[in-house]
């Protein structure tokens, strides 16, 4: 018998395999947008709104005109005698492309330049000249869905006032009921502030009209490279196989490039009118001020409970701040994402939630910030509430999830909203957070210490989370259904390419997906090149976000890899002169039943494939699968971390933290825990200092890296990562997504321990992020911190 | 474009390679180097000396080349990710972050590197606080630091001639704290 493969050397699943990527990023040759120049090319540049909410009465471009080196100055005039002022948004609205009646928040684009060089571009956007006619600014939804509010969505007809959505889901009979027989209920008012992706590269885009033949190519930013060709087809009219959309490297997304742009679209149109390529480089202050956002959700919760610690029900209240044009960029059905995922990691019975949206005069674009469309307020509002509950019931937070958490046998279970959770260990998982930080080692420190003034704290978080849209039946976008694909050839050598319909943007797809085929069919990794982003060869794809890649995309590679797998089978008996059913398989390579001996490698079978196929079989080993998952994956993950607060400053540092997650089967254990901590920095970034704010006229605080605070190796504090395996019962390698887990559960950690710290001072609630002065004055006040935006009083 | 007048002629030694060019006062550093030079591993984040993605060393010291005129490199050696390593044989920076998995997208690499190797050519023990402390320039969205910290203590080990074994598997990089 021959030596059996070993799966973990040829690169297969659970290897540490070094990533493909970075043989091209660490020597400087990635190929990002900017780096992309074409002969010809001209550069485009924005002029941005200097007011939050104002009427244009005029805009005079002639002195930009005249500058040498000017190509095109664009206006949303001229945009709308294409029909290209406005444009749809991924969530059934419309966006203005450049302003033409009204501004609606600071930063949006009013016109834009296209010359010689980005420096002529910025002097001309400069000489433009826009008078402007303030109007009241509103800045948060308290003021936006008070009666006689400003209306600021004018252009819509049928629409008097700013709410944008009205949504409600689960038993409010039900869940009345169960309050009724509460023993005690616990409310929690909280706001999750507005933050923003921020990859450190910003959006861009290439277009390159050919008006010889009519091809539109676009290389540009975008996470979802099929949606976009599909919306530019929609809205520029272009017909669809005339339209190639290439995405190159990303440097990073995070959601931030999921949404269609203006700026996209303004570079589109300069290519058709000048006849040139036309780049357009965000700025890091354009990218801020007006690209899609994360959050900015008010959240009133109350959960009903018995003494026992046992919750009965839950109810709540969320609030949405869109911003001026509702262009979440969300598949699901339901209109506030996955908000509905909140406590399914608890057995809770019932359940009710309201929720409504707002148009407010600040950017648009909710995205999914390393998350899964609200999952993120979700969970916050969940941990948060959890420990508020047990504080208030005088019960040990870890305790209180004990009773409450769901247990290994229980599943498939139904959350009262509707999702069915299907395995998971969660009991286990909190268990061994508990044991790595020492938690009774901790409370007995902690109240020594408190005994000589010093305030430390701990602070749990324990969720599951849904990622990987689709199903298909709930989950679309544009009418687009959530699936995705993949597409395998294999050479006669053996060797093989792979492409998919994801785009990676740090994740490390070139690496991982190999490993999949490698898995599946014992070609060594190093021998299958990944390629992605690019529309004329990619099969059709949702693209990469919401953790969805690796449930989806990796699906349909595993399944693209069987089926090949299937054909070669055909080919090794025909080699071996045997029947199809006499055929065994073990990785990398066919034997004859009861003689091991006799066998063929995948390799031999993929030459054959060519060279020596049996009579009437057609040529080739390629297939495509296109791949609609089941249901969704819910990995699980335990977060704990312990801090001290100084209470003369307010300063609080974090002493250690330990993540456990549950995400099933790991494809490359290396790239998983990459990916868990880059998720608990943004946690920690969250919970201490990133966050935008708006003064009361509607002036974006943290449209630059000054005011809008990221950490960074020295604030960012270190990681003891742990892993439990529960295979995702309905994926082909049982493997569930990750991408996000960290950044969703990891604030509630923090802000529980700081919480935690405070407990005895009667302060419940302070809102992120919990910045020095917020737990200074908690502490001198013993009241709750609320971040709400001000609102001006005159 | 403005007046040939106006164009400054200055000579920069890129890479160990001298360079003579003419350019506009107003020229940053960052767009002689990536649209002149056409070495277009040096990146542009933030414009704003926040983030870190376009340092260069100049003369050896890390450098945010967004904030430099292209005219103050006249007569100064800049090096560039293009010049870290040649293309066969990597620095053991290169390596370290490689064998550590310091990068993701690997938009914030090249400028993270060039600090690091300046750090370790100057403090070729460093600790993980030193580490911490010396990256503090330089912004990374996506990795949270912990294997950014330890790829550089690998590569001053590597300088030193012992390596490090853990190629992502461990967690013993704890933290400031
Ligand atoms: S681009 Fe220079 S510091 Fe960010
Ligand atoms: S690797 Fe993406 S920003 Fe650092």
């Amino acid at each position: 018998m021959s030596q059996a493969l070993d799966e973990v050397k040829i690169g297969g699943l659970g290897s540490s395999r070094q990533r493909v990527e970075d043989a091209r990023f660490i020597r400087g040759r990635g190929n990002y947008i900017d780096d992309l120049k074409l002969p010809g090319m001209l550069h485009m540049e924005i002029l941005r709104s200097p007011l939050a909410h104002a009427r244009i009465i005029s805009i005079d471009t002639s002195a930009a005109w005249a500058i040498p080196g000017v190509r095109l100055v664009l206006t949303g005039e001229m945009a709308a005698q294409r029909n290209l002022a406005w444009m749809p948004t991924l969530s059934y609205d419309t966006q203005a492309v450049l302003a033409t009646d009204k501004v609606r928040f600071q930063g949006q684009e009013v016109a834009c330049v296209v010359a010689d060089d980005p420096y002529i571009a910025k002097d001309a956007c400069e000489a433009i000249v826009v008078e402007y006619e303030p109007l009241p600014v509103i800045v948060n939804p308290i003021q936006s869905l008070a009666p006689d509010a400003p209306l600021i969505r004018d252009d819509k007809e049928g629409q008097t006032d700013n709410v944008c959505y009205r949504w409600e889901v689960g038993d409010k009979q039900g869940t009345d009921r169960a309050f009724a027989q509460a023993d005690h209920i616990s409310r929690l008012k909280l706001h999750y502030p507005r933050s923003h992706p921020s990859p450190i590269e910003c959006c861009g885009s290439v277009a390159d009209y050919n008006a010889a033949t009519g091809k539109l190519t676009v290389y540009m930013t975008t996470q979802a490279p099929h949606i976009i060709r599909a919306a530019v087809a929609l809205v520029a009219e272009l017909p669809e196989h005339m339209i190639r959309i290439v995405s190159p490297d990303l440097g990073g997304g995070f959601g931030n490039k999921v949404p269609v742009y203006p700026g996209y679209v303004c570079s589109i149109l300069g290519s058709i009118l000048t006849g040139k390529p036309v780049k357009w480089i965000e700025d890091n202050f354009g990218n801020l001020i007006s690209t899609g956002f994360g959050r900015d959700m008010y959240l009133d919760s109350e959960l009903a409970l018995r003494k026992d610690g046992k919750i009965l029900a839950v109810r709540f209240h969320a609030d949405t701040d869109q911003g001026a044009f509702f262009s979440d960029a969300q598949p699901s059905k339901f209109k506030i994402g996955l908000v509905h995922s909140a406590f399914a990691c608890y057995d809770i019975p019932v359940g009710h939630i309201t929720a409504r949206g707002a148009y407010t005069n600040k950017a648009p674009g909710g995205v999914a910030y390393r998350c899964s469309f609200r999952v993120t307020e979700a969970m916050f509002f969940q941990e948060r509430m959890i420990q508020a509950a047990a504080a208030d019931l005088g019960m040990d937070q870890a305790q209180f999830r004990r009773i409450n958490l769901r247990r290994a046998d229980d599943f498939p279970a139904r959350t009262p909203f509707g999702f069915l959770v299907d395995s998971g260990q969660y009991h286990k998982c909190l268990q061994l957070g508990l044991d790595a930080i020492g938690y009774e080692d901790f409370k007995r420190e902690q109240a020594q210490a408190r005994s000589r003034g010093r305030r430390l704290g701990i602070g749990i978080s324990t969720m599951t989370e849904p990622l990987g849209a689709g199903n298909s039946r709930e989950y679309d976008i544009l009418g687009i259904k959530m699936f995705d694909s993949a597409e395998l050839r294999v050479h006669p050598t053996g060797k093989a390419i792979l492409r998919t319909g994801a785009k990676t943007q740090g994740q490390g797809h070139e690496t991982t997906w190999a490993q999949i085929v490698s898995h599946e069919l014992g070609i060594p990794a190093d021998d299958v090149i990944v390629e992605e982003g690019d529309t004329d060869t990619a099969p059709f794809g949702m693209g990469t976000y919401a953790s969805r890649s690796t449930p989806v995309a990796g699906a349909a590679v595993s399944m693209v890899a069987r089926k090949v797998r299937a054909k070669a089978r055909k080919l090794a008996a025909h080699l071996l002169e045997v029947s199809e059913e006499d055929i065994e398989w073990e990785l990398g390579r066919f034997y004859v039943r009861g003689a091991a001996r006799r066998g063929v490698t995948i390799q031999e079978c993929a030459m054959a494939a060519y060279t020596n196929m049996p009579d009437g079989m057609e040529p080739g080993l390629e297939n495509n699968a296109y791949y609609d998952p089941p249901n969704l994956t819910w990995p699980f993950a335990c977060y704990i971390a312990t801090v001290e607060v100084d209470p003369e400053t307010g300063v609080w540092d974090v002493l250690r933290v330990v993540a456990v997650d549950d995400c099933g089967v790991r494809i490359n254990p290396m790239i998983v825990e990459g990916q868990i901590m880059g998720g608990l920095a943004e946690a920690y970034a969250m919970a201490n200092m990133q966050f935008m704010t708006y003064d009361a006229d509607g002036n974006m605080i943290g449209a630059n890296y000054i005011d809008y605070l990221l950490p960074t190796a020295w604030e960012t504090p270190g990681f003891e990562l742990h892993e439990v395996v529960t295979p995702c019962p309905h994926h082909p390698i049982g493997a569930k997504g990750v991408g996000e887990c960290a950044a969703v559960g990891g604030p509630a950690a923090f802000v529980n321990a700081v919480m935690n710290a405070l407990e005895d001072t009667g302060v419940r609630n302070i809102d992120m992020p919990v910045l020095p002065d917020r737990v200074w004055q908690a502490i001198q006040t013993g009241r709750d911190v609320s971040g709400v935006p001000p609102v001006r009083q005159d | 474009m403005t007046d040939a007048a106006d164009e400054h002629r200055i000579t920069v030694t890129v890479n160990g390679e001298p360079h003579a060019v003419e350019v506009e006062p107003r020229l940053l550093l960052v767009h002689l180097l990536r649209e002149g030079l056409r070495l277009t591993g040096t990146h542009i984040g933030c414009d704003t000396t926040n983030c870190g993605a376009c340092t260069v060393l100049y003369d050896g010291t890390p450098v945010k080349s967004c904030t430099m005129l292209a005219v103050q490199a006249d007569g100064h050696e800049i090096t560039t990710v293009e010049g870290l390593g040649s293309l066969s044989e990597l620095d053991p920076v290169q390596e370290g972050f490689t064998i550590e998995h310091g990068l993701q997208c690997g938009f914030c690499t090249p400028g993270m590197m060039l600090t690091a190797k300046a750090l370790i050519t100057n403090n070729p023990n460093p600790s993980e606080e030193d580490v911490r402390w010396g990256l503090s320039g330089n912004l990374c969205r996506c990795t949270g630091y912990q294997n950014i910290v330890k790829a550089v203590l690998w590569a001053a080990a590597k300088q030193h001639g012992h390596v490090a074994e853990t190629n992502g598997q461990g967690t013993t990089v704890s933290g400031r704290t």
